[in-house]
């Protein structure tokens, strides 16, 4: 692949996938305008085992993508920052890369790779922070038998613009679990996807967000069961606070005709803790064949439960405290899905700090 | 000694058909160490007299007085009627998801005692009165009233009365829902509270079943929203042989 061509799409605003993305803060990285810098800012941030390689190779896509900045990311580079993970190999500790080096004027393009051998076992956890202008092509590659868990923190400072496509390609019997963390930036928007390739494999997608005044978070799961017995399920939780907090959860999920026995069911569930935010969320299941084991979805967008804060107060709980255990309870249970002690106390103080400034003006 | 006084207390509720008053006018006087059943049919207006006493939202306060030792409760927010020593032990606790039984007490007992308990003689409370009340231990790990079952909440409930000692505790249908043993060791739980503080109850019940384990001092029974009869133990002896009938058809 990899043909440079300079006839991109830029997209209007119009298409069903940008209708909702604020296309005018997207610093130039869906037309064409934004200067491409030659920062390559993915880094291990610990030592690796051994089994483990971190690279950069010119490799081809694993995946076609109707993206169109991701095109732009393919035709800007064939290096791939590539993490191989060798068969049977198994770690107990998470393997950390990491962005810390940013810039605003100029946008980074970049691709990356992970693949896992045959019965590879590992946790992956990238830590994005600073402010930056991001464009990521990031493909997964899940070889037959092997177990990823792979945690994204968007910890982003307060300008930052990324836009990713995190694709993973799920092989016989492999697990994939996806943990999505996004609290920081100005625009996020990532497609956290997944293809199954032979039966027996498995996709959790979790991801939890939270927006405050101004920010835009988005996120399009896509979910493509085009082979029989693959089980998916996604769990995105999203908390809005302030002026012109937007979020958007878009959950596709198609089921082929050839995927007899797929069992899916999606969720998403929004709290708004105060006026002025929106939440969007969009299920949408595609089913082509009715042998399947179960599909479902649910979505809900609410507010403080009354009662729940009321039973906390009635124990003598403050109302600034019993927000505060609601609003950590509400993520916990996604959270708590990292594995990692330090990383989880990190964004759940990072949650209790947006809950904090929100409140001031709740 | 602690004096909790409600004095004509009316109280209505917005519906769809516009507000309609629940509670036509309570009078009640508890003080520490007594005990006072309210029994009356289901509808009458005694949960009502519950939440009211603990500030709930949903209810309106149309007139009347609530006062804990000469202080007025119904100005206070609700956490402040708590840390005052008002207890409601609900007939349908609230599950939290998300939020741990360990958690949850610690965070209550901290806002209570106005410091964080100590983490040693804190473990041993929670055990102490975990044991006592015949709990799993992996139950402080579970999600509060998260997937418990009826049982298991009311004994959650009646441990955070042990734990969190108020002065006065309201127990809203509290044997609703459990088998005798349960009961038994329910009851068991709140004669030890009352022992151990001096505790002022108002026990709600529509049974008198839950009086065998909890002797009352007094007797009030409750009909369309106020007291229509008042007297001592051998009231309910009567409620249990009579039913409500009377009061109701009144």
């Amino acid at each position: 692949m990899s043909v440079l061509t300079t006839n991109y799409l830029t997209p209007t605003g119009r298409e069903e996938a940008w209708r909702f993305t604020p296309l005018k803060r997207l610093r130039g990285l869906h037309d064409g305008t934004a200067i491409q810098s030659d920062r390559e800012s993915l880094v291990t941030k610990t030592a690796l085992p051994s089994g483990v390689t971190f690279t950069r190779e010119n490799l081809e896509p694993l995946s076609a993508s109707d993206d169109v900045i991701i095109e732009r990311v393919r035709g800007a580079s064939s290096a791939v920052a590539h993490l191989a993970i060798a068969a049977n190999s198994e770690f107990s500790e998470p393997i950390f890369l990491g962005r810390s080096v940013g810039g605003l004027d100029t946008a980074e393009f970049s691709r990356v790779r992970i693949s896992l051998g045959t019965h590879a076992v590992a946790t992956v956890i990238v830590e994005n922070t600073t402010d930056t202008v991001l464009a990521e092509d990031l493909e997964i590659y899940l070889a037959p038998g092997s177990n990823l868990k792979f945690v994204t923190l968007q910890e982003f400072e307060s300008k930052s613009v990324y836009t990713a496509r995190h694709h993973a390609i799920v092989d016989k019997d492999a697990t994939f679990k996806s943990i999505t963390v996004t609290v920081g930036g100005d625009v996020v928007r990532i497609l956290p996807t997944v293809a199954f390739k032979a039966p027996g494999a498995s996709a959790d997608l979790l991801g939890v967000y939270f927006a405050t005044a101004g920010q835009f978070f988005e996120h399009r799961n896509h979910v493509d069961h085009a082979v029989p017995h693959a089980k998916s399920n996604v769990n995105y939780k999203g908390a809005l606070a302030g002026q012109d907090a937007h979020t958007v959860w878009i959950g596709d999920v198609l089921i082929r005709a050839a995927a007899e026995g797929t069992d899916t069911y999606e969720l998403n569930r929004n709290l708004l803790l105060s006026d002025g935010a929106r939440a969007d969320s969009v299920p949408n299941l595609e089913i082509e064949t009715g042998e399947i084991i179960g599909a479902g979805h649910a979505s809900t967008t609410g507010r403080f439960d009354d009662e729940q804060l009321f039973y906390l107060m009635s124990r003598g709980i403050a109302m600034a405290d019993a927000r505060r255990l609601v609003v950590r309870g509400f993520f916990n249970e996604i959270v708590s899905e990292i594995g990692n002690e330090e990383v989880q106390h990190r964004i759940m103080d990072r949650i209790d700090n947006e809950l904090e400034k929100a409140g001031r003006n709740v | 000694m602690s004096t909790l006084e409600i004095r004509n207390l009316q109280v209505s509720v917005n519906t769809d058909d516009g507000m309609v008053e629940i509670l036509k006018g309570v009078d009640l006087t508890i003080k520490s160490g007594e005990t006072h059943a309210i029994m009356g049919p289901n509808g009458s207006g005694k949960s009502t007299l519950a939440y009211s006493i603990a500030g709930h939202p949903k209810y309106t306060i149309t007139g009347g007085t609530v006062t804990l030792d000469g202080v007025d409760v119904l100005e206070m927010s609700v956490d402040e009627r708590a840390k005052a020593g008002l207890f409601l032990a609900m007939q349908y606790p609230v599950e939290v998801p998300g939020v741990s039984v360990s958690n949850f007490l610690r965070t209550a007992a901290t806002a209570l005692r106005g410091e964080a308990p100590k983490l040693r003689t804190w473990v041993g409370e929670v055990k102490t009165a975990m044991e006592a009340l015949s709990m799993d231990p992996a139950f402080a790990t579970r999600n509060v009233n998260e997937g418990f079952s009826g049982g298991e909440k009311k004994r959650h409930e009646i441990m955070q009365l042990e734990l969190l000692r108020p002065k006065m505790a309201i127990l809203d249908e509290t044997d609703s829902g459990l088998d005798v043993d349960a009961l038994r060791i329910v009851s068991e739980g709140v004669n030890r509270a009352k022992e151990a503080n001096n505790l002022g109850v108002i026990l709600i019940t529509h049974y008198t079943r839950i009086l065998r384990y909890i002797k009352p001092d007094f007797v009030h029974v409750f009909a369309n929203g106020r007291i229509v009869e008042q007297g001592g133990p051998e009231l309910a002896e009567k409620l249990e042989a009579n039913g409500y009938a009377d009061y109701v058809s009144k």
